[in-house]
């Protein structure tokens, strides 16, 4: 079996698999019973500075192809992620990266110095949820400006502590934007958050779905625009930016393709549904069965080679 | 068990062919669809534009699906102005199913509305030639939920508790469970998690099978937003419940403790 290992901003990985923000990520018990099941490391849902409510459900839905939410980013607030984090850590089965959100630039930084003296070994910064537009206005991660400057607050209260921003992939130049947050400071990025938004309708009653009527697609059908992001921010910020790629990863050969695009860690999230929580397992096994196949030796050998 | 692969988790609905007032605040809605459910699964009950909740299905005969719900919140107040022809989402069944062997003894204990889905249960399993006793508890004879159902049941035998006496054993449905134990049976319980905590000591004292149907907050309900993982083991009561060993239930240090809010936050119980 290929050693899947790697070191990347000075965190150990067993593997490159990673528990995308949103999924099972609520609490502490959830994000350690995922890196028991053998996900690399573990992203836990948003973490807000204050509480802050969701949607009424119907929240998430899916079928074979796509699955379609718009939770809403429901959060406690600070409190909760101080118990959660540090029961986690206190275990530790997997690094955790404690996803962060706000709804203003000032917001990021006060959660982000919250967050940062819990000691996670990364921050993710979501600036790219698509379906709490109507409370929060377009995402900042649809502005070079906005995007920046949420980096940057984020940047003065994290220290040491490496920090992943999280890009939406409804935006003319994704590379432009991936380019501006490490301009500010990021240390790596995580492309894609879902697409869209997109809406389903009941034929019968003749209504949208969801309760917010639209949200953010994710699953099988947005894998190719997952790894042509993930191309695009290779291509705009080099080699020396970890990206996570994260987008309808569901197998090993997934996870190798969008790795093959410039991700050097693979976000696995609506795949669990399908594949169960084994899946993480599952991606590593097929990873390594295909490497030792076709004779590579070192997961460099993979990341982002089609820019080489 | 239910597959966890099931191709489609999109909301249908459907129009509801039969209504049951079944005490002041409980009713059944009957749809002329079958999901395929198994006793102890539930299904997400849509209202378009209101909500959608996790019910536990009442039934489902291969043609036919019930749910049986009690008005208690915002959704099922709405739920509960429906009129037969009003449209319904369903979607489902979810999560994990009571089993067991032909002809064994099962002793069902079912709280409040937790009587409905042990009604399905005692119903098929005595198609099993399953003998089975049914233990239903409410705070007063009117609030009984199903006793006619039972009474009908092949080798079934029902028992009754009232808190006020007014039928039946005056007391806890766990005090007749007391009194007719018998270590080759299993226990099935659905119902207030009190009842649930105290069958679970019952049963482990005497080393009795049993398995508890859980309750806890869901969004999506079929394992992918860990709103209703129970701690410490994180297990999805959508996906490894809602019916639970009780060897499992006894490692959950949140059983018959507190459970969580949709923000995540803990409620003691």
């Amino acid at each position: 079996m290929m050693n899947l290992s790697q070191n990347i901003l000075g965190i150990e990985f067993t593997n490159p698999t990673v528990l995308a923000s949103g999924i099972w990520g609520v609490t502490a018990s959830g994000w350690k019973c995922v890196a028991k099941n053998g996900a690399g490391a573990i992203t836990t849902k948003s973490l807000w500075n204050k509480e802050h409510c969701g949607h009424p459900n119907p929240t998430i839905i899916s079928n074979e192809h796509w699955s379609i939410n718009a939770v809403g980013i429901p959060d406690a607030g600070p409190e909760k992620a101080k118990t959660e984090v540090a029961s986690y850590m206190a275990d530790r089965p997997a690094p955790l990266l404690a996803n962060i959100v706000s709804d203003s630039k000032e917001g990021f930084g006060e959660i982000a110095q919250v967050v940062a003296e819990l000691k996670p070994d990364a921050i993710e910064v979501n600036i790219s949820c698509p379906n709490v537009e109507d409370e929060l206005g377009k995402p900042f991660a649809c502005s070079v400006t906005d995007a920046a400057g949420v980096t940057e607050e984020v940047k003065k209260h994290t220290g040491d502590i490496p920090v992943f921003v999280k890009l939406s992939p409804n935006v003319n130049n994704i590379g432009e934007i991936a380019k501006s947050v490490v301009g500010a400071g990021a240390d790596g990025i995580t492309a894609i958050n879902t697409v869209g938004p997109g809406m389903a309708i009941d034929l019968k009653s003749r209504k949208p779905i969801l309760s917010n009527r639209v949200g953010g697609v994710s699953g099988r059908a947005i894998k190719p625009v997952a790894i042509r992001c993930v191309a695009d921010c290779y291509k705009a910020v080099g080699p020396d930016v970890p990206i996570i790629g994260t987008g309808g990863i569901y197998t090993g050969e997934d996870a190798l393709e969008i790795m093959m695009a410039g991700a050097s860690l693979v976000g696995v999230g609506t795949a669990i549904w399908e594949r169960g929580e084994e899946v993480f397992k599952k991606i590593c096994d097929e990873m390594s069965e295909w490497c030792d196949e076709n004779g590579v030796k070192d997961l460099s050998e993979i990341i982002g080679s089609i820019h080489k | 068990m239910s597959c966890g692969c099931k191709k489609n988790n999109v909301p249908k609905t459907y129009k509801i062919v039969s209504i049951k007032k079944e005490t002041d605040q409980v009713q059944t809605f009957t749809f002329d669809i079958s999901l395929g459910a198994r006793p102890g699964q539930f299904v997400m009950v849509w209202l378009p534009g209101v909500d959608e909740v996790p019910m536990s299905v009442s039934m489902d005969d291969g043609k036919n699906l019930s749910i049986t719900f009690f008005r208690v919140g915002d959704m099922t107040t709405e739920l509960a102005k429906c009129k037969v022809g009003d449209l319904v989402g369903l979607r489902g069944p979810f999560g994990t199913n009571y089993s067991w062997e032909k002809g064994q003894h099962l002793i069902l204990v079912a709280g409040g509305y937790g009587a409905a889905p042990m009604y399905f249960t005692a119903n098929e399993a005595v198609k099993d030639g399953c003998t089975v006793d049914f233990v239903v508890g409410a705070r007063s004879k009117d609030l009984l939920l199903y006793t006619d159902e039972i009474k009908k049941l092949e080798n079934t035998t029902l028992h009754v508790a009232t808190d006020d006496g007014s039928e039946g054993h005056k007391g806890y449905s766990t005090e007749v469970l007391e009194k007719i134990l018998d270590k080759d049976a299993s226990v099935f319980a659905c119902g207030p998690e009190m009842m649930l905590k105290r069958i679970s000591d019952i049963c482990a004292e005497e080393e009795i099978t049993c398995y508890l149907s859980l309750e806890r907050y869901m969004k999506c309900g079929y394992g992918l937003c860990g709103n209703c993982c129970m701690d410490p083991l994180g297990i999805r009561v959508c996906k490894d419940g809602p019916v639970v060993s009780n060897d499992i239930c006894r490692q959950l240090t949140e059983f018959g403790a507190y459970h969580r809010d949709e923000l995540g936050r803990k409620h003691e119980l």
